[in-house]
């Protein structure tokens, strides 16, 4: 659950029956493609039970960081357990998987594409065909249950395929992008499945560049920005990464109190907008009053997550464009 | 292992379903049937063309003494020869010159023989004469003795077997078992170049490789692809069957393999289960690492011709049984099937048909882990150097 400065507890090894602390581990972990380092050395380690988002920007690495994970590629470097288990193929049936690029058989009925992915993951597909069917139903798209693929709207294919990847009732969900190409209602709808998914325990991993959804839904998140996690933690402690601002107006527009301002206040829509000193706001506010600036209003807002997503990721990715000002031609 | 098998036959059971229950199907189960009628049709014609008479006819301008002798003989050595053995003989009105008789252009006869019995003149071009000259020397030969000719009776003594008509008849059926299996995979297997591009294209291999190993993937679609040409295998050979039960008047039995008819089907079945295999996981292999349909296309004729150049070793192996030559047919993954069934027809040892089929097996497993780890390297992406990978357990 760490970026990639601080060191790693080390996960406990699991007994065979007992659930391990973290669903999802990686140590070091490096994929290259060509010259261009997708994955540069990344540690995470996603905590069991919990709604985990990995943010970034497009092209940060996210997708080959779970795909890295899930064992669909080898990493160069670095070595990875999922659900305590090296090998992650080995637990696939534990596991369900949304990818970016959504793939289904376009001839195949919705419910037995969903059956169909159930299989794999080792569901007899009668079984699966039965809670295909009972999905869609109370899902409300009964009157697709029989109709191929090539039939239905976007998104509702998507969410086919979504039912599909939880259709084994798997222990870990991992969605890329999960929320791309489906309209507001459905975007609702995916964030309430995701929600009563991890009320039964189920461990959520979800990629995205829309910071709402992983405001609302993650209890932690990792900010992955040129290949490399810049953060990790709850989305209260990256809020925490950024000062909170100070929106001040006084009545009096200039005098002796100003030189009390911190030095990065700007004047804007005749307020005077500076971040929270370090010592507080009080020093500053004692010097406004024996200044006679006559306070008109105070505020102090604290940043959401996505202007520390901003500030995190933008100043990665500025510090990368100084560090290696080739990698971008290489991507 | 047992893991691995599961997950291919979800694979499989899909693929099967999704091309049989398609109604593609019925158009590639009546395709092949299309050339048999057309076959039937074309033979009919040829039965006709062929109970024309096409023997050439000779024109006899001899005297009408020398014309009758010449006429009973013709018919006396038809009876033991044949019909079809000897030229047709035509009396013609007799010419000084057969040349301008010949050169008219009424005239029907490709010689005139002129002349006397004992000295008898046979006019024509050259090639002709070539032809001719042998069967008109037999005849008047024939009609001078016509009254001291008197055939030597042949005395009949009949076995039930001949080996070397036994030899014979098994290298037939050595040589027909080769050339349907090779036929039906070179129909049947060219199918399985393009069976990962609609994974490709339609991004379902991410799923898949998400939830089962590629060998899975590989294996399941191998199945699929055998059981669907099975499946085609029996209509036809069904159809084929009911038209030889139709047209055959029961005169003559077949002859019998060496290992006999049941073991050589049932080994004909296994073979072309390993031929079938063997080359679709190498096409598998080659078309997974193709990205689209364009390039599958463009890589089909070079391997029709390596099919082609495959069929003519076995091919030539199955004349020169026991030889070097024969022995690299077997041992050679690729002709090893079709020189084996050839064998199977030949020879009745039981054993070198379970070696060989162990010995095809092996590869065929090989050939599936070399084209998943190329997959897995040029296509996913994934992994080092493949061949240090080629003996891991197929786990991901």
């Amino acid at each position: 659950m760490i970026g990639d400065t601080p060191a790693l507890s080390p996960a406990p090894v699991p007994a065979p029956s007992a659930r391990p602390a973290y669903a999802l581990e990686g140590h070091g972990l490096v994929k290259t493609f060509g010259s261009f380092r997708a994955v540069d050395g990344i540690d995470i380690a996603v905590p069991a039970g919990t709604i985990y988002g990995v943010l970034g920007p497009n092209g940060a690495g996210k997708t080959t960081l779970l795909r890295t994970l899930l064992g669909i590629i080898d990493p160069d470097e670095g070595t990875r357990t999922l659900l305590g288990e090296a090998q992650p193929l080995r637990m696939a049936r534990q596991v369900g998987y949304l990818p970016e690029e959504r793939g289904l058989y376009p001839s195949m009925k919705a419910f037995e594409a969903i059956a169909f992915m159930g299989a794999l993951r080792g569901l007899p597909l009668k079984e699966g065909r039965v809670r295909a069917r009972a999905m869609l139903e109370d899902y409300g798209m009964g009157g697709s249950i029989d109709k191929p693929i090539r039939q239905l709207s976007k998104g509702m294919a998507q969410t086919v395929q979504l039912f599909g990847t939880i259709i084994h009732e798997p222990r870990l969900i991992v969605l890329d992008e999960p929320f791309s190409g489906l309209d507001a209602i459905n975007q609702e709808k995916l964030e309430a499945l995701i929600r009563e998914q991890a009320r039964q325990g189920v461990t959520i991993l979800f990629s995205t560049h829309v910071i709402a959804h992983a405001d609302r839904l993650c209890e932690r998140i990792a900010i992955v920005a040129g290949g490399r996690i810049r953060f990790e933690g709850t989305p209260g402690e990256a809020r925490d990464q950024l000062r909170s601002q100070v929106r001040l107006r006084t009545r009096v527009s200039d005098g002796a109190w100003r030189r009390a301002l911190p030095a990065d206040t700007v004047a804007e829509d005749g307020a005077w907008l500076f971040a929270l000193p370090d010592e507080g706001i009080e020093p500053l506010l004692r010097a406004l009053l024996d200044g006679q600036a006559g306070i008109e209003s105070l505020s102090i807002e604290r940043p959401g997550l996505h202007d520390a997503f901003v500030a995190i990721a933008g100043a990665a990715a500025a510090q990368q464009m100084q560090a290696e000002p080739t990698s971008e031609e290489a991507a | 292992m047992r893991e691995l098998l599961r997950a291919a036959l979800v694979i499989a059971r899909r693929d099967f379903t999704a091309v049989v229950l398609s109604r593609t199907f019925i158009l590639f189960l009546l395709g092949p049937l299309l050339p048999i009628l057309i076959g039937f049709a074309f033979g009919g014609l040829g039965d006709r063309i062929s109970s024309t008479d096409l023997r050439p006819v000779v024109g006899i301008a001899l005297s009408a003494r020398d014309s009758g002798a010449l006429e009973r003989a013709h018919d006396r050595l038809t009876q033991r020869m044949g019909d079809q053995a000897l030229p047709r003989l035509r009396r013609v009105a007799s010419s000084p010159s057969p040349r301008v008789q010949l050169a008219r252009p009424d005239s029907e006869v490709v010689a005139i023989l002129s002349g006397t019995l004992v000295r008898p003149v046979l006019t024509g071009k050259a090639e002709d004469l070539d032809k001719l000259q042998g069967d008109v020397s037999l005849l008047s030969t024939a009609a001078l003795a016509e009254r001291t000719l008197q055939f030597v009776t042949v005395e009949r003594q009949e076995v039930a077997t001949s080996l070397g008509a036994q030899a014979q008849a098994r290298l037939l059926i050595g040589r027909v078992a080769q050339v349907v299996m090779f036929f039906l995979t070179i129909l049947l297997a060219g199918m399985i170049l393009s069976n990962l591009v609609e994974e490709k294209t339609n991004k379902i291999i991410e799923i898949l490789a998400a939830a089962v190993p590629i060998d899975a993937i590989f294996l399941g679609k191998l199945m699929a692809m055998l059981a669907m040409s099975f499946v085609g295998i029996a209509f036809w050979g069904g159809a084929a069957f009911a038209i030889f039960l139709a047209l055959h008047d029961g005169s003559g039995a077949l002859p019998t393999p060496a290992v006999g008819w049941p073991l050589f089907l049932t080994l004909a079945v296994l073979y072309f289960a390993m031929a079938y295999t063997l080359l679709g996981s190498l096409f598998l292999g080659i078309g997974a690492q193709a990205a689209t349909v364009r390039e599958v296309q463009t890589l089909n004729m070079p391997i029709t011709m390596g099919q082609m150049l495959i069929f003519f070793f076995a091919s030539y192996a199955v004349d020169h049984m026991g030889s070097a030559a024969e022995l690299a047919a077997c041992i050679f993954p690729f002709s090893s099937p079709f020189a084996m069934i050839a064998r199977a027809a030949q020879d009745g040892a039981i054993w070198p048909h379970l070696v060989a089929l162990v010995w095809q097996g092996a590869f065929v497993a090989l050939i599936i882990r070399v084209g998943v780890l190329l997959f897995r390297r040029h296509v996913m992406q994934s992994g080092g150097r493949w061949w240090k990978r080629l003996f891991r357990p197929a786990t991901g």
